[in-house]
């Protein structure tokens, strides 16, 4: 009965863009379409007539996307039914994701799906989202690795995505042939280990054309010429000299510069340098130091922070509180949340991160001494912390196209191995590094939402990105890396130079009415008048007393680079060159005291930020993770009506202004949810990642309570009062 | 030198409930110029300056300062301290006070006073060993704190404030009753309670059935624990299901029945077309609902009651709350758990009851509007039930939402129908082990507060009007909250000689108000209760810890969209307290047609 299905492997979508004539056949008149619940058995189904319509649904191919494999009827089964009701329809694998294809017609473009995403749908997930697959059966599961896979395959396949959706497909429905085609296809194509080259975002741009202009458009700044430091270094007021030796990459150990102080002050990061003999080479150190940095504090990040194993390892425990597979589980695991949270270790090492960034910030600020950090590879930890103390420091990168600058900067220029940490090739040096940032981001966010021009989403929405694999920004481990990457790929190429879209365009993934959901209301854009006098409330003399800044700037010898290259390449190899100055409690304190003092001042949003990172103040990012929890969505309610309320105070305000006329001229760029400002969509927690189409009325009713909530002290008490109840 | 209450005020809002009571009109208060403290009309010194005190402050450490009582506060300010240190708290909220070291202690400051107070917090006062200098002040603080142990009268009767409204008449039974449709062909509003006959701690209005005699109620109320026979609380106004709430049946060990109390929650379940089963909700635990049947209560049988399902939420007593409580308050105050904090929060298992009484809550309101009535019970009906009345009504009813509504609620399902106020807080009395306090009102003022988390908009009050409230919960300033039921309210006189709370809030409106508030009147709030959602109320459980800044609440925001309209323009500034004020957006448009010079006056009228 089964034919075919949507073909096997091969070029079945190819260039035709994908479903076209979708409206055709199934109004032929057919009898009515079966709604395929619960109630209607599998056998029931007529599948001959599912066929036919079948046939025509196919996903919407991106260019260069091809179709591996298909497999029909898949039965998908969906998290919020109370019964096991599940959506027939199509499986396919692609060479850029797994997608599935409902048999019951959608009903899109419905009211409050503005939130869309143009290269992937809410059944699509792309290869290098999937981050487990498990094998289900009876209502346990198995995980799949790589080498498991033989002949066999499961009635149901449970995936685990990165940006935390599950999914679950039961193939049981299918013609065996096609499910252990699909499965093994699946399993082939996002747990082997593979080439770069095979990554969707190559074979997608070898066909699509990102004008050049779309990127010149873009306000990013994108680091990756001269032009663009010389720019960076000129707005910090840095001193320090460019240098272009490392042109050829053929420098393996990084010392950057990362940003300067207003006092003169600057952050660098490096790589830890090999341990070398005490030979001549230290002589010529020493008298290195001696000239250029006579004021530099080391912080060695390894000493005190977590290692990436560890982050991976944490955040491994972390994201299952989030991958629930049914309602019970979920109810099980709530009532012990707060020790699994502890238990996970996520939020301290979130708290160990932003500590140690205000500590860093302590030094550049208040002693105005220079700061080297370092790490091994010089591309982990160091990008979290230097770009952290740049987001607490300078409000610049508390705008959009700041803080997009600021991830090319520290993270892309800065060499972070994206490939290899986003285990697009599955080659086991998986670590969330870079979620790991964004996380940090988020909590200062939430404590300061009023500083920050972007929103949680537009957080929410980068941190799903990475694992989109169609970016040039998280594809590459360097510069380097890309530079050598793309060069041959080019050549092959005959369109020209091989151009892979960046992130920062968001127009590939996101219309304009959706990317308004990335500018925060709250956000306070500095004005006019307050540019100027605001600096009055810092203790002036502070700064003072360490070294004054001009004499800073006019002095070359404070300068940490000078352009010789010889001796810059020596001094590399050196050792180590000083130690943190204070033993680590003597510093722990005085970053308390550091804190202290700054909570006194008033607080303002264009300053200094220092994150609270006591217990209570640290929380868990509820829209990344609780999103598709459907167990947790407040119906009504959640931070959105907020936003959406705020917009609207705003339009309002601004009516009334222009009738008013005063200021009029006076143009607003807060745009945040604008997408919403007047429409009557009832929002919910997830929104705008998650909206509920069948409106359940129906309230979540926590199962699981703890019963044995207290030790028997008081069970046997009387009830509520000491008095004896009369006994009438 | 402007002053700044450094130590304790860490923000607006916390300042702002701090020095609530500096918030009356300025008429009345009367200023005193050498002691710089302003005291509330009827308020008077009874201890002179005290110099030479040393507040040990557990952030900044010991500072030296004068302290000042009235009968209605402890003030202590520093001295030779920049900013200034002060401590301005009502005699109320003191729980406990202490003599710490003995007249021959060694070591610093170890001779002294230790003061707890039922808001999450402990003072320490060091003085002079020298001539037993603290005898007197910890003579007068004990008098004073403990009126009511001291033949004494508790502040709220020696106030002489005078606001504009009167608060007492926020609250119309009858009114309230006829605004949710009531009587109707099914309900009918008796007064047989009049003079407390029937029940000593109901109210003298009550909703029964209509088809139920007032012999009936007679009979049922001596099968209910203390007469608290059920009664409506709330009606569905489209499906008619209806909230009633009681207390338990005397069951007793032997199991008795009461053909009258089976027969008039059958006559309950017929008012409503739609119950087929009459749903009870006892509050307790099973084994709580068993073990009450040695005291001569329990629950309702099924064979008895046959038209009924029974569910137990398992909620605890109000021994576990205060012992959870106090283990909150030790790990937040004065230093917040700082290795574990997480799994400290857990073992204290605060949240976890928020959680059950919210869920407990979603239940019963979940019944209701499909159309199903409920009876509510726990022991005596008087401290869960009225949790779980107040929340339920909250979620179906927007009314209560509102700044008036929520007055309204509280009048009602609270004061009206006798929690126990005076007993669970122990108001003017020195027995601070009374096994009879807990924090049952709080612990709903938690709830709402993590109902106003969840739905930002849908609240017209804001946090600071929950933190007033539970602040007056304490401080014996007003009459509101004195008392256990309506009878012993009477019998003191309390709407004639005491000043309400709600006179001081409805006089400060727009202190209290949401500017995000949306009228929406159609849709039930279903909190979730899940401990994802459930938070720790940090800026009022750790609200006297500077470290902790309050993160960015919605008087940060205010200022925020304030900045946002533009800060150099004051019509936006304006325009915004406008909002703030509640105005609807047609009175504002109105009031900018003046221009601005109208919305000036309008601001400062």
């Amino acid at each position: 009965m089964l034919s075919g299905g949507g073909g096997g492997s091969g070029g079945g979508g190819g260039g035709a863009g994908g479903g076209g004539g979708a409206g055709g056949g199934s109004g032929g008149g057919r009898s009515p379409k079966p709604s395929f619940v619960s109630y209607v058995t599998p056998e029931e189904i007529n599948l001959t007539e599912k066929e036919i319509s079948r046939k025509e649904k196919q996903p919407d191919l991106l260019q260069g996307e091809v179709i591996f494999c298909s497999a029909s009827p898949i039965r998908k089964c969906t998290q919020d039914d109370f019964s096991q009701r599940g959506i027939f329809g199509s499986l396919f694998c692609t060479n850029f994701r797994i997608s599935f294809i409902s048999d019951e017609t959608q009903l899109e473009e419905e009211e409050g799906q503005v939130f869309k995403n143009k290269l992937y749908g809410e059944n699509d997930i792309p290869l290098t989202c999937v981050d487990n697959i498990y094998r289900g059966f009876d209502e346990k599961k198995k995980l799949i690795t790589s080498g498991s896979v033989r002949n066999k395959y499961p009635s149901k396949i449970i995936i685990h995505c990165k940006d935390l959706r599950v999914f679950q497909f039961s193939l049981a429905f299918a013609k065996e042939e096609d499910a252990k085609k699909i499965f093994q296809g699946i399993v082939h194509h996002c747990l082997e280990p593979k080439s770069l080259k095979c990554i969707f975002a190559f074979s997608y741009s070898e066909k699509m054309t990102f004008s050049s202009e779309n990127q010149t458009k873009l306000k990013t700044v994108m680091f990756d010429s001269m032009v663009d430091w010389a720019q960076e270094m000129k707005r910090t007021k840095g001193n320090c000299k460019l240098v272009s030796a490392n042109a050829d990459f053929n420098i393996s150990t990084k010392y950057i510069w990362c940003w300067s102080h207003h006092s003169g002050c600057a952050l660098f990061k490096t790589a830890s340098l090999p341990l070398m003999q005490e030979d001549g080479c230290s002589q010529s150190y020493r008298t290195y130091m001696e000239r250029y940095c006579t004021c530099v504090k080391t912080e060695e990040l390894p000493e005190t922070l977590p290692t990436i194993q560890d982050i991976q390892q944490s955040y491994n425990k972390f994201k299952q509180f989030f991958l629930v597979d049914n309602t019970t589980e979920f109810w099980m695991s709530d009532v012990k949340w707060f020790s699994s949270l502890e238990n996970s270790g996520w939020l301290d090492i979130i708290r160990q991160c932003l500590t140690k960034a205000v500590e860093v910030v302590e030094c550049l600020e208040n002693e105005n001494t220079n700061v080297l950090i370092m790490e091994e590879e010089g591309s982990d930890l160091c990008c979290v912390i230097s770009s952290l103390v740049q987001v607490m420091l300078d409000p610049h990168f508390r705008t959009l196209e700041g803080f997009q600058s600021l991830v090319q900067k520290e993270w892309v220029a800065g060499g972070h191995h994206f490939l290899d940490r986003c285990n697009y090739l599955h080659k086991d040096k998986e670590s969330p590094v870079f979620l790991l940032f964004l996380e940090c981001v988020w909590q200062l966010l939430q404590q300061y939402a009023p500083a920050f021009q972007f929103s949680e989403t537009y957080l929410t929405v980068l941190s799903d990105s990475v694992d989109v694999s169609v970016f040039s920004t998280f594809l590459f481990n360097s510069p380097h890396h890309r530079a050598t990457t793309i060069q041959p790929v080019s050549l092959l190429a005959q369109k020209g130079p091989l151009n892979l879209p960046t992130v920062w365009d968001w127009s590939v993934q996101f219309n304009s009415a959706a990317q308004d959901f990335f500018t925060n209301p709250l956000y306070v854009e500095k004005s006019r008048q307050d540019k100027v006098p605001r600096k009055t409330f810092r203790p002036k003399h502070q700064r003072h007393q360490s070294l004054p800044s001009t004499a800073f700037k006019s002095s070359p010898k404070k300068s940490f680079f000078k352009d010789e290259t010889d001796s810059l390449k020596k001094m590399l190899r050196v050792k180590r060159i000083s130690r943190w100055l204070n033993p680590t409690d003597l510093t722990q304190s005085t970053t308390r005291e550091f804190y202290e003092a700054w909570q006194r001042k008033p607080l303002d949003y264009h300053g200094l930020l220092l994150p609270c990172v006591d217990g209570p103040a640290l929380r868990v990012w509820a829209q990344r993770y609780l999103r598709w929890l459907p167990e947790v969505q407040i119906f009504g309610g959640g931070a959105m009506t907020l936003e959406k309320k705020l917009v609207d105070l705003l339009a309002e305000v601004r009516e009334l202004r222009g009738k008013l006329d005063w200021h009029c001229s006076v143009d607003f760029s807060h745009r945040g949810a604008a997408a919403l400002a007047g429409s009557s969509v009832r929002l919910s927690s997830a929104f705008p990642f998650f909206v509920s189409r069948t409106w359940s009325f129906k309230p979540a009713i926590p199962s699981c309570l703890q019963k044995n909530l207290i030790t028997g002290t008081f069970a046997d008490k009387e009830d509520e009062d000491s008095e004896c109840l009369g006994v009438i | 030198m402007a002053e700044i209450e450094s130590c304790f005020v860490f923000n607006a809002s916390t300042k702002q409930s701090i020095f609530l009571c500096f918030q009356a009109s300025n008429e009345s208060l009367k200023m005193e110029l050498l002691a710089d403290v302003p005291l509330l009309p009827g308020e008077e010194r009874v201890i002179g300056k005290y110099k030479d005190i040393i507040y040990i402050c557990p952030f900044n450490g010991p500072v030296k300062g004068r302290v000042f009582i009235t009968n209605y506060r402890l003030f202590f300010r520093s001295v030779d301290v920049d900013p200034a240190v002060t401590l301005n708290v009502p005699l109320g909220v003191i729980s406990r006070v202490e003599k710490m070291g003995g007249a021959s202690s060694r070591g610093e400051n170890s001779y002294g006073l230790d003061i707890t107070c039922k808001d999450m917090r402990n003072l320490r006062f060091a003085l002079k060993q020298e001539g037993h200098s603290r005898r007197d002040i910890f003579d007068i603080l004990f008098r004073y704190a403990f009126p009511l142990s001291h033949g004494l009268q508790l502040f709220a009767f020696l106030s002489q404030e005078k606001y504009q409204e009167n608060g007492w008449t926020v609250y119309n039974p009858v009114q309230e009753f006829r605004r949710q449709g009531l009587p109707n062909d099914q309900w009918r509003i008796t007064f047989l309670n009049n003079n407390y006959e029937l029940c000593d701690t109901y109210p003298t209005i009550l909703v029964v059935p209509y088809s139920a005699s007032d012999e009936d109620l007679r009979k049922v109320a001596t099968f209910r624990s203390r007469g608290r026979i059920p009664v409506l609380s709330w009606i569905h106004p489209e499906n008619q299901a209806v909230i009633t709430r009681c207390s338990q049946p005397l069951v007793g060990m032997s199991g008795k029945r009461n053909r009258d109390d089976e027969r008039y929650l059958d006559i309950i379940r017929a008012t409503n077309k739609m119950t087929s089963k009459l749903t009870i909700f006892d509050a307790r635990p099973n084994v709580n609902a068993v073990a009450n049947k040695a005291t001569g209560g329990g629950y309702e049988g099924e064979d008895a009651y046959q038209n009924a399902e029974l569910v137990f939420l398992d909620i605890h007593n109000i021994h576990v709350m205060r012992e959870s409580l106090k283990k909150l308050k030790d790990i937040v105050y004065p230093n917040v758990e700082e290795s574990h904090w997480l799994s400290s929060l857990e073992s204290t298992h605060w949240l976890e009851h928020i959680k059950l009484v919210l869920s407990g809550a979603i239940q019963v309101a979940d019944k209701i509007s499909t159309g199903s009535s409920v009876v509510v019970h726990c022991s005596d009906g008087w401290d869960r039930t009225a949790q779980l009345t107040s929340l339920a009504m909250l979620m179906l009813d927007s009314y209560y939402r509102t700044f008036r509504g929520f007055q309204v609620l509280l009048e009602k399902e609270w004061i009206s129908f006798g929690h126990k106020f005076a007993s669970r807080i122990g108001h003017g009395d020195k027995n601070h082990a009374d096994a009879d306090r807990s924090p049952i009102f709080l612990q709903f003022i938690d709830c709402v507060w993590q109902m106003t988390k969840q739905f930002p908009t849908a609240f017209e009050f804001n946090e600071r009007l929950l933190v007033a409230v539970l602040d007056h919960l304490y401080s014996c300033r007003f009459g509101t909250f004195l008392y256990n039921c309506e009878s012993a309210r009477d019998a003191n006189e309390v709407k004639m000689k005491t000043v309400s709370l709600w006179s001081f809030i409805n006089s400060d409106r727009a202190s209290y108000i949401n500017p995000f508030y949306t009228v929406e009147f159609v849709h039930v709030l279903y909190p979730v209760a899940s401990m994802r959602h459930l938070e720790l109320w940090v800026s009022y459980y750790i609200r006297w810890n500077p470290r902790i800044r309050q993160q960015v609440r919605k008087g940060q925001i205010c200022s925020s969209s304030t900045h946002l309209l533009g800060s150099t323009s004051q019509d936006h500034i304006c325009i915004l307290q406008l909002c703030q004020r509640g105005c609807t957006s047609v009175k504002m448009r109105s009031y900018c047609k003046m221009g601005f010079n109208g919305v000036e006056m309008l601001l400062y009228f």
